[in-house]
């Protein structure tokens, strides 16, 4: 159990970093949704079921819409 | 010298919470209010998700100011993006797939959602879920053909609408001589889909107003002029 | 300190989120940037906000088929932490519907450009001379344009 929440907490942290570094928006963004799914996995671990739904849905779906709509608007929505 | 006053705020910070770590106590964290709620909250409430019974019973007023932030931010959201010009060029409509997906997932999504919606007080889960899976089901047609629209009166009607429930079912309790949003009605029993008293219509109505505030949120983003 | 301790694993998540979020806002000078930095630092604050009533071996705070577990996790931050997420997606959406009207009237999104024209509009509708930068003594008019791109780089 310990070594899967190690696992996913360093993937998380990774990609945390990633969204920080990654000149490409849109690979940012991508790299955000991990961070909102391994947090919500992170909340099941500390029995908060109905708080790992809501990031679920709420962080890694409806705030990646809102980003990645805001991106289009924006100008930035180009893979490079 | 911006970067290194920042790299020396950051590293400020990093010792700071190293030395909270080196004092913490990890396994000793007082439960004082939760242990007190859990062990009443089934009798008073009669809801079988705990979460649920705090969200709405115990710090219901909490729950309505939080829905009035929402409401702020969606409304100066709306107000800061302003109307596209009618000539404004649109995207073009998406490809079949999506469109057809769209079309398939719209009932299966309105159906996951109410589900969510209504069992929030037996399983995890509720209206703010419930009610963000109802935004994007409304928004998925606005994906798949960009040039139809959401109709922002309807959204604003429904969203009263849902507002004002929540507050009437609050002010009800009152003239039944108790607190303000103090669960009414029958409790039932403990795990049926009908129980609970009030609590599900509540959360159907935090649930409608989410959903409506969030789709309206999105389609004025989605309807902002793009630059490009 | 065991390192498999998972009270340690997962404050230091919540404490390693906060810590990237924040210098992501201090370090970052694009406005997209710093608003990830503010959904990161949220994260981790909802996180620590649910680490400080969690216990081993309690079970969710929900009664399955009638029986009550003997020890239930804290109902209270996670409500908290419930409407806080929710929260937090509105002042998104505020942020960047305001990122999107910073980017019309200003043609772009990198903060040191956005602060140089501010500075600008406010002196000419002022009708003061700009200053080089917010910190340096008054300079003449012939050294100010050679001082702003030093202090813009």
């Amino acid at each position: 159990m310990e070594a899967v929440v190690l696992v996913v907490v360093i993937v998380m942290l990774l990609s945390a970093v990633a969204v920080m570094l990654f000149k490409d928006f849109l690979a940012a963004l991508a790299a955000m949704s991990v961070v909102s799914l391994g947090l919500s996995f992170l909340f099941v671990v500390v029995r908060a079921p109905d708080v790992a739904m809501t990031e679920a849905a709420i962080g890694a779906g409806l705030s990646s819409l809102l980003f990645a709509l805001a991106l289009r608007r924006l100008g930035l929505w180009r893979s490079q | 010298m911006r970067r290194f006053t920042a790299a020396l705020f950051l590293l400020g910070l990093g010792v700071m919470i190293a030395a909270i770590y080196q004092h913490m106590d990890f396994s000793n964290t007082a439960v004082n209010a939760g242990q007190a709620i859990n062990a009443v909250a089934a009798e008073e409430t009669g809801a079988a998700n705990f979460v649920t019974s705090v969200v709405l019973a115990y710090r219901g007023i909490d729950t309505l100011l939080e829905l009035t932030i929402l409401f702020t931010a969606a409304m100066i959201g709306g107000m800061v993006l302003g109307r596209r010009r009618v000539d404004a060029p649109r995207d073009p409509d998406a490809g079949f797939i999506l469109r057809t997906g769209a079309d398939l997932l719209f009932p299966l999504l309105l159906v996951v959602g109410l589900y969510i919606i209504l069992h929030g007080h037996l399983t995890p889960g509720g209206g703010f879920q419930g009610g963000v899976i109802l935004a994007s089901a409304f928004f998925l047609p606005l994906l798949a053909r960009p040039g139809s629209s959401i109709n922002q009166d309807v959204i604003s009607i429904v969203e009263g609408l849902a507002g004002a429930t929540f507050i009437i079912i609050g002010l009800l309790a009152m003239f039944d001589g108790k607190e303000f949003l103090t669960p009414l009605l029958d409790k039932g029993e403990l795990g049926a889909l009908i129980s609970a008293g009030t609590l599900p219509i509540l959360y159907l109505a935090v649930g409608i107003k989410v959903g409506s505030e969030l789709a309206g949120l999105l389609a004025h983003l989605a309807e902002a002029e793009a630059l490009d | 300190m065991d390192i498999l301790d998972i009270n340690i694993i997962l404050y230091s998540a919540a404490f390693g989120l906060m810590l990237i979020g924040i210098g992501g806002i201090v370090i970052s000078n694009h406005l997209i940037r710093i608003i990830f930095g503010i959904a990161l630092l949220e994260a981790g604050a909802n996180l620590l906000l649910l680490l400080s009533t969690y216990h081993e071996g309690a079970s969710a705070p929900i009664i399955v088929d009638g029986s009550v577990p003997a020890m239930m996790a804290d109902p209270v931050p996670q409500a908290l932490v419930l409407t806080a997420i929710v929260i937090g997606v509105g002042i998104l959406a505020l942020a960047l519907s305001l990122a999107i009207r910073v980017q019309r009237a200003y043609g772009t999104l990198d903060m040191r450009e956005v602060r140089l024209k501010l500075e600008q509009e406010i002196s000419e509708n002022a009708g003061i001379e700009m200053p080089s930068s917010s910190h340096a003594p008054a300079v003449t008019t012939a050294n100010s344009a050679a001082a702003q791109q030093e202090s813009g780089s």
